[in-house]
């Protein structure tokens, strides 16, 4: 069985996020600032390594997890983040070091191209892609979908819990606004696509030995160009934007919220306001 | 990644610990097994004996950031690392090794068992004797041993005692004593001023039966594996000081940055600037000296000096660190409401235990002499 697990390196969720409104849509402070793994594809690898474990114990034979990102050099070490929590190898599209993976450069209709790439190149077929649902940056929770789409994969999005059944198919649980839905899905010529959402999994953190471990697992490294060409790509199509941030700023400073001094007072205010009759 | 992994779990695992633990003058049990399931146990420890097979700037990396929590956790994971199982790496025969590095790794806690009512510095002093059976199949320890951390959690005994007092220090010899062995009896644990969650008890053994292959390397060089052990465990502890000295800052600055008096945030008013400055530069020096000292280690090269610096230094600035933090944080900071307080308190053993500043000292001292002879 193998899982693919694209990961994303972007600014660790604990930053404070800083823009430099002179620098228009790249004004988002990149340079000296700690990066780390997207928290939901954190989640997404938590989950195929867990399905690795449960197929070793069920002895159904052995599952492959892969890591793959895109991006700069350093993506390197979010791959071996990876592999320190448990994948078995890596793929690492480096870009040159000025491409913003953050949402400005590359965008998830490059990023899913170049997946189903990835995926189509793949010895013996891929069972399953397993993905945030959404990066921390750019927020624009397409990757998955539009993977699943160039794909013509069946899908689900927001996952809250994944489970294999002997068949090969995967029974998802995905909350919604009116409740808990569930659904099969059958991967057949294409691998099952699964987004993941918070509540799925808590990831492990990555124990010394696996630290250890991962070292000396396989990494393969292509630049972008290199790949493109490999898949029969266009590069302009997959580096072009095609959503143009217009303007970015930080929010406005909260303002201070009203002490209130008893019930009455509260429901006071909040006729004042014209929230309550 | 070592440090970002063990900073992650000690953000997420141990912080919640902290206040309750010194409160309640005891380190959790769900701590303890947190910290073997990730591997903080057996860090220098091969793989193929069920450690992580990292190396030894790596263990100190994760002492440190474990300090930068709470430093009476980190300084249960420096004592068992740094002084147990690498004297059982480096001394102990095959078996030996065969038999503790797998426990030590998985789920055994150790204990550096050395110091007595009657020596500490003056460590061959000791009155702990061990008397072999006539045919030296097993020893029999008897006597008292003061001041030992990690006591009331030891699976494990690293216990220093005399086989042959007639030949003074050289007849000290280390047995690596199980903790449940008929006669071994640990006493309550001291009330401490700081590290309170780290247990200190006294340690008795009581005719205590020893299995000869339970040496640790040669019977009567035990004193020197000591000396040997303790010069390189004191980067360890300089490692935990400094962790301590950041810990403080991660508690002053932010509140500096978001404290307000006069409408002027109290990180920038240029005396406190000054004051903060200074201090980190000297956390980063003693950080530098320290992780230079592994370098050295790891490199084969003479360290002995260097090491006593790193430990003399990051145990005064980590001192000074913790003061001043709480004179930054104003009243609040004498309280019991920040962490600021326990850091203050924890530092203070840092320039006591594993050889005084004033051995430092002389031992700096002495190698400083023989360079200029």
């Amino acid at each position: 069985m193998k899982i693919i697990v694209p990961i994303k390196r972007v600014i660790d969720y604990a930053i404070k996020i800083r823009v430099d409104p002179s620098k228009g849509p790249r004004g988002v402070q990149l340079a000296n600032v700690k990066m780390s793994m997207n928290p939901f594809c954190e989640i997404a690898m938590e989950e195929a390594i867990r399905i690795k474990e449960a197929a070793a114990k069920a002895k159904k034979g052995a599952a492959e997890v892969v890591a793959v990102s895109i991006g700069p050099k350093q993506c390197s070490e979010t791959i071996r983040t990876a592999l320190a929590m448990g994948a078995d190898r890596g793929v690492h599209i480096e870009t040159k070091a000025d491409v913003r993976g953050d949402y400005v450069d590359l965008q998830p209709w490059g990023i899913a191209k170049l997946l189903k790439g990835v995926v189509e190149k793949e010895e013996g077929g891929v069972d399953l892609v397993l993905l945030g649902k959404q990066s921390i940056d750019s927020d624009c929770g397409q990757t998955g979908p539009l993977l699943a789409g160039l794909l013509n994969a069946p899908q689900a999005t927001f996952a809250a819990k994944v489970e294999q059944d002997d068949d090969g198919s995967f029974k998802v649980e995905r909350e919604t606004d009116s409740g808990t839905e569930t659904i099969k899905l059958k991967p057949a010529d294409s691998p099952a696509v699964i987004s993941c959402d918070l509540r799925l999994n808590t990831p492990r953190y990555p124990t010394m030995p696996n630290i250890m471990k991962a070292k000396k697992k396989p990494v393969q490294t292509i630049s972008l160009e290199d790949m493109v060409n490999e898949l029969g790509l266009d590069l302009d199509d997959v580096l072009s934007p095609k959503n143009e941030v217009l303007e970015v700023y930080e929010p406005p400073p909260r303002k201070e919220g009203e002490m209130v001094e008893s019930v009455g007072e509260l429901i006071g205010k909040l006729k004042e306001k014209g929230l309550v009759a | 990644m070592v440090r970002d992994a063990a900073r992650a779990w000690a953000d997420a695992e141990l912080r919640p610990h902290v206040r309750a633990m010194d409160d309640e003058g005891r380190t959790r049990p769900e701590v303890i097994r947190g910290l073997f399931e990730h591997g903080f146990m057996g860090m220098e420890i091969p793989e193929e004996r069920g450690g992580s097979g990292l190396n030894f700037t790596s263990a100190c990396l994760v002492v440190e950031e474990l300090s930068r929590v709470d430093p009476s956790v980190s300084i249960l994971v420096d004592i068992h690392n740094t002084l147990t199982n690498n004297a059982v790496r480096f001394w102990g025969s095959e078996g030996l090794q065969e038999k503790w590095l797998p426990r030590l790794a998985a789920d055994c806690v150790s204990s550096f068992a050395l110091s007595e009512a009657g020596s500490g510095t003056d460590a061959f002093a000791m009155k702990t004797t061990a008397t072999a059976s006539s045919d030296r199949s097993y020893y029999t320890l008897n006597g008292e041993k003061l001041w030992i951390s990690n006591s009331r959690e030891a699976g494990v005994f690293l216990v220093f005692a005399n086989a042959d007092p007639s030949k003074g220090h050289r007849g000290i010899t280390a047995f690596m004593v199980d903790a449940t062995s008929e006669g071994v009896r640990v006493g309550k644990p001291e009330k401490k001023l700081g590290l309170r969650a780290s247990s200190t008890c006294p340690v008795v053994f009581d005719d205590v039966e020893v299995d000869a292959a339970d040496v640790l390397g040669e019977v009567g060089l035990g004193y020197k594996y000591c000396i040997n052990i303790l010069n390189e465990g004191r980067i360890g502890i300089a490692s935990q000081q400094i962790g301590i000295a950041k810990g403080c800052f991660d508690i002053a600055m932010p509140y500096m940055n978001d404290r307000t008096q006069f409408g002027t945030k109290i990180a920038d008013f240029q005396g406190m600037e000054h004051q903060y400055a200074q201090i980190a530069t000297e956390i980063h020096a003693a950080e530098v000296m320290t992780y230079n000292a592994c370098r050295m280690k790891e490199a084969g090269i003479p360290f002995v000096k260097e090491a006593s610096m790193a430990k003399l230094y990051a145990s005064q600035v980590a001192e000074r660190a913790a003061s001043k933090s709480i004179e930054w944080l104003g009243g609040v900071g004498f309280t019991q409401e920040l962490l600021a307080e326990k850091f203050f308190r924890d530092c203070k053993v840092g320039s006591i235990y594993e050889g005084t500043s004033n051995i430092q000292l002389q031992t700096i001292a002495k190698r400083i002499k023989e360079d200029y002879r």
